[in-house]
């Protein structure tokens, strides 16, 4: 089986039908399991204190709100190449879920800034670009809402998603372009062993693994609406016509 | 016919993207000295800014600098390992804030000395169980506060 069988609405369908109680009840048990770990079972930071707990939300958020919008990104190339109609129903159902990862990594991160930073926002090169990555999600959803034809709708979105992803790969990477800004580097990178204890560390893993599938769940769901409503409205077209 | 069109179609789409890392490209080299977000000692001494400029200066507060008690100022230096800066502040500090830690300052400099209207406390990507942080501190192995 390949890729590109789950193109075909039909059997997209049948799969993800079978596929997401599944998805989401692994979501159902592994996300509150990882937030209740990250907030009651572990220690205070030896420099912020509870503060910390944060991360378990924060970093997650972050991590899903950028790569939410990579798969948009893919997801838009493969409408315009292959024209698969799936593909571009996909990355709109994606795009409300990244938009709240962003909101959510932002007020997160405002929580966070405030008691150890001194400041709940500054015009920092990663907390700005994440700021124009979530106008981005905002206007790519605006975008499809405003046009009635879906086709042109999926062509105007693919182009702007891949105008924003300029911002997103910024906003990853920004804390690696720019050493002098406020947001410190990332924790998880390749000297991620020294950077945080497994105590930390192990809940973080579960928390993004709660999200991610949370996203898969949500996703799954969105898209299938999305597909319902099309066939919805080929109907309706087809009785008036 | 339709093979034709998808591969005007992926020329396209690459030229499209190009054209567009180019451009980011560009607005960011052009913009590299705006975008930084603070500016070092180092910096600041080998070009002084003009008089009255606010800006934000970073680096690490300097073992030993911070006198406190001077009713609501508390002054320290700022450095970066090569140069030094003084400042000082009236108001209260972030949690975070320490000797030997990372802070950005905002304000202006009057006679040499920095006077910052706001300090951030800057955290670096480290976490870390505070016994197990005191563990280290006892072995003599991490030294911090």
């Amino acid at each position: 089986m390949s890729l590109w069988e789950f193109a075909n609405p039909a059997r997209f369908m049948r799969i993800s039908g079978a596929a997401l109680p599944w998805v989401a009840g692994l979501a159902a048990v592994i996300l509150p399991a990882g937030l209740a770990w990250g907030f009651f079972l572990t220690p205070d930071d030896y420099r912020q204190g509870s503060t910390v707990k944060i991360i378990f939300v924060h970093v997650p958020a972050a991590m899903m709100a950028i790569n939410i919008y990579g798969m948009i990104v893919v997801a838009s190339l493969i409408w315009l190449i292959r024209r698969h109609h799936v593909s571009a129903l996909a990355a709109r159902a994606a795009a409300p879920i990244g938009a709240t990862m962003t909101v959510i990594a932002l007020l997160t991160g405002a929580l966070w800034g405030q008691p150890m930073w001194g400041t709940a926002w500054a015009w920092d090169p990663r907390l700005t670009s994440f700021f124009i990555l979530f106008l981005f999600y905002v206007g790519y959803i605006a975008l499809w809402a405003a046009i009635e034809d879906p086709d042109k709708a999926a062509d105007l979105t693919s182009v702007l998603a891949m105008v924003g992803s300029v911002f997103a790969v910024l906003s990853r990477y920004a804390v690696n372009f720019w050493s002098q800004g406020l947001h410190q580097g990332a924790t998880l990178s390749i000297d991620r062993d020294q950077n945080i204890d497994p105590v930390f560390w192990l809940p973080l893993l579960a928390c993004i693994a709660g999200f991610f599938l949370l996203f898969l769940a949500l996703l799954l769901v969105g898209t299938r609406t999305e597909i319902r409503a099309r066939r919805a409205r080929a109907l309706q077209l087809a009785m008036a016509g | 016919m339709a093979g034709l069109r998808k591969r005007r179609r992926v020329r396209l789409i690459v030229a499209g993207l190009v054209l567009l890392a180019a451009a980011a490209a560009l607005v960011g080299y052009a913009m590299r000295d705006g975008i930084e977000f603070f500016r070092s000692p180092s910096q600041v001494v080998e070009a002084p800014p003009p008089p009255g400029e606010r800006f934000r200066l970073g680096g690490l507060v300097e073992e030993g600098s911070v006198v406190r008690g001077q009713g609501e100022t508390v002054s320290f230096r700022i450095t970066d390992g090569a140069n030094s800066i003084a400042v000082t502040h009236v108001g209260v500090l972030p949690d975070l804030f320490a000797e030997g830690q990372g802070v950005i300052v905002t304000g202006h400099l009057r006679a040499g000395v920095f006077e910052a209207t706001e300090v951030l406390a800057k955290h670096d990507e480290k976490y870390m169980p505070r016994e197990v942080a005191d563990a280290l501190k006892e072995q003599g192995v991490y030294r911090g506060d």
